[in-house]
């Protein structure tokens, strides 16, 4: 029986997965993961492609918003830039699709660094407003810049293929998804383990003490809406691989608000936090969906109740989490974990 | 009088103030302050409130920027540089309110008064592979054994700062500055709010730091006892105006210096009924 932790050395203290059972049930996580195409079906898959797209754009938002504390409406416009940029280089230069999504990745990442520029002088609510513009200017571009964007009619890509094999169903994808969400997400907790993540952190916490430490506050700002924007770019480059169609009504305000709720009930500053978020943002609605339509064969006449109330009890699960744990899914699930790590014998 | 003292004086000072004005509006904050400190000395800057000993720290910090005046550190003039710059210059600083980073942990907001010595890349340090890995772990090993251990604060390295009583949070704060492996240590304030047993523990601190670390010190305070004690020299001002630098024992009996703390000397002695 476990009474304790106990570290020999400060290799050990600073490793991530830190005892041989988080470890085990990392393994068996993976193990799940890996081989969930073999019994799950399309619809399941799909969901799942979702919610790896979703973990990338939050981890991305939750390194801006969470981290460095600058908060962003206009994600979703990144994940846009980055959606049409694996577009267009794919169908008009022919580029393979994995050469398109770290390019993708590159230019919202451009973008969003131009946005980020106003962040120096402009702090907290004014720049929410500020990247809220930003969003609402690329809709328009991706509406209006016809030779590029084909407008509302949208861009039809071909699935990825690697040499003969074509990545076109919801469990070929699936992999792609996977290696690209631990990739993203091993690269964030790492980075901010760094001197990186804690400049980001200082200037959340404190701005003025961070330049007092020597952090360069504009640089390290931008640097964080770059990354951040680079994640979303990836995304929207998967996005499109995925559905093989992009057209502007998949990057809507609303979705910006969706991340922002993502990363807000995950919680914000942390890695596992965004993971969390984006599930529960992208499950629950999908979970009342099969809900609803079990009332409707179940209790005929119900549903009629029912189908409005999948947006209000979506609403409240939002408010009551954030009411009983503000930090997030990610506190909820440390205090379990720290309720169960020495457990029955803590005191 | 003569230039050539004059020249020679100044040629002593590590870090110096010439002829600092400073206006916040109609308000003169500093008029002309020129004062300075020597290598390897405790100098202490006290004063009533509102005296502008503070705002005197925050231009060398370059929070403000004066109108009129040079900042001159190690021969160069600093005064148009940037905040963060002054950081990697070896000029720390801790602050009269704590101004710690809440949300970290004791051990990162130490590892973040490194910063300007780390020089990590990005992609190096999202895949924590080779040097980043190696910096980090040297790093963490620096701070434990030569900060942590100084300011005895093992027991606390894990606590996030926010739960943190006042007096500790005020050592974490000088182990932050620390390891920036400063040259001169601006300090604010670093007792102020303590109790007896733990300003003694801080003036100790300061002390060894001093003498093991050689750092030059910089120090704001209230607490007589602390100034007068562990103090080479110190410089007193009053409303922006500096009126007196010496030695502690030639401050204390200073006319100006005990006219800007009581009063009047005839209306301190009705006072006091003499």
């Amino acid at each position: 029986m476990r009474c304790g932790d106990f570290k020999e050395s400060y290799l050990k203290d600073e490793t991530i997965f830190q005892t041989y059972w988080v470890k085990f049930w990392l393994f068996i996580l993976m193990l799940f993961l890996l081989g969930l195409p073999f019994y799950a079906n399309s619809y399941v898959m799909y969901v799942a492609n979702l919610i790896g797209f979703a973990i990338i754009g939050a981890v991305g938002l939750n390194l801006l918003t969470g981290f460095t504390g600058q908060i962003s409406l206009g994600h979703a416009a990144f994940i846009g830039v980055g959606g049409y940029t694996a577009a267009i280089l794919v169908t008009r230069l022919g580029l393979p699709f994995w050469v398109a999504m770290p390019l993708a990745g590159l230019t919202a990442a451009a973008t969003g660094m131009v946005i980020g520029i106003p962040s120096l002088r402009v702090k907290g609510l004014y720049l929410v407003i500020a990247t809220l513009a930003a969003q609402f200017i690329l809709e328009y571009v991706f509406v209006h810049w016809e030779s590029m964007t084909h407008g509302i009619r949208g861009i039809n890509v071909p699935a990825p293929r690697l040499g003969s094999f074509v990545f076109d169903t919801e469990q070929k994808f699936y992999y792609i998804t996977l290696a690209v969400v631990l990739l993203g997400v091993g690269f964030a907790r790492n980075l901010v383990r760094t001197k990186w993540g804690r400049a980001f952190i200082a200037i959340r916490d404190r701005d003025l003490a961070a330049e007092i430490m020597g952090i360069n506050l504009f640089r390290y700002k931008l640097v964080a809406f770059g990354l951040s924007s680079f994640y979303a770019g990836i995304a929207g480059a998967l996005w499109v691989g995925f559905i093989k169609v992009v057209t502007p009504e998949h990057f809507p305000f609303s979705l910006s608000i969706q991340y922002l709720a993502m990363v807000i009930v995950g919680g914000l500053g942390s890695v596992l936090g965004a993971i969390f978020g984006a599930v529960f943002m992208t499950l629950v609605p999908e979970l009342l969906n099969v809900l609803t339509s079990f009332a409707k064969s179940s209790v005929p006449g119900l549903e009629h109740v029912f189908l409005p109330m999948k947006d209000v009890i979506f609403g409240l699960l939002i408010v009551s989490f954030l009411i009983f744990e503000p930090h997030g899914l990610a506190e909820i699930w440390h205090r379990i974990k720290n309720f169960f790590n020495l457990w029955p014998f803590s005191y | 009088m003569t230039t050539v003292s004059e020249t020679k004086k100044n040629q002593e000072f590590m870090l110096e103030a010439q002829g600092l004005y400073l206006k916040f509006g109609g308000v003169n904050v500093l008029t002309n302050v020129s004062t300075g400190v020597k290598k390897n000395e405790i100098f202490a800057i006290i004063g009533p409130n509102g005296a502008g000993k503070t705002c005197l720290l925050n231009c060398i910090n370059r929070f403000y920027q004066p109108h009129q005046g040079k900042i001159i550190f190690e021969g160069a003039d600093i005064t148009r540089l940037k905040s963060h710059q002054i950081a990697s210059l070896g000029i720390a600083r801790t602050f009269q309110n704590v101004e710690l980073f809440r949300g970290m942990t004791v051990i990162d907001n130490i590892k973040l008064g490194s910063h300007v010595h780390l020089n990590t890349g990005l992609l190096s340090a999202g895949f924590y592979f080779g040097a980043a890995r190696k910096t980090e772990l040297g790093l963490r090993k620096e701070i434990e054994e030569s900060i942590i251990d100084l300011l005895e604060i093992e027991h606390i390295r894990k606590k996030t700062v926010g739960t943190l009583p006042y007096g500790l949070q005020k050592r974490v704060e000088l182990a932050r500055a620390l390891a920036m492996k400063p040259k001169v240590l601006l300090m604010d304030e670093p007792v102020t709010g303590m109790n007896l047993e733990e300003t003694e523990d801080m003036a100790r601190f300061i002390l060894d730091i001093h003498d093991e670390w050689g750092v030059t010190i910089v120090l704001i305070e209230h607490d007589m006892g602390v100034v007068m004690d562990i103090s080479d020299r110190v410089c007193v001002l009053d409303f922006g105006v500096k009126i007196a630098e010496g030695l502690p024992s030639e401050i204390r009996h200073n006319d100006e210096v005990i006219k800007a703390y009581l009063g009047e000397k005839d209306i301190t002695y009705s006072r006091l009924g003499a």
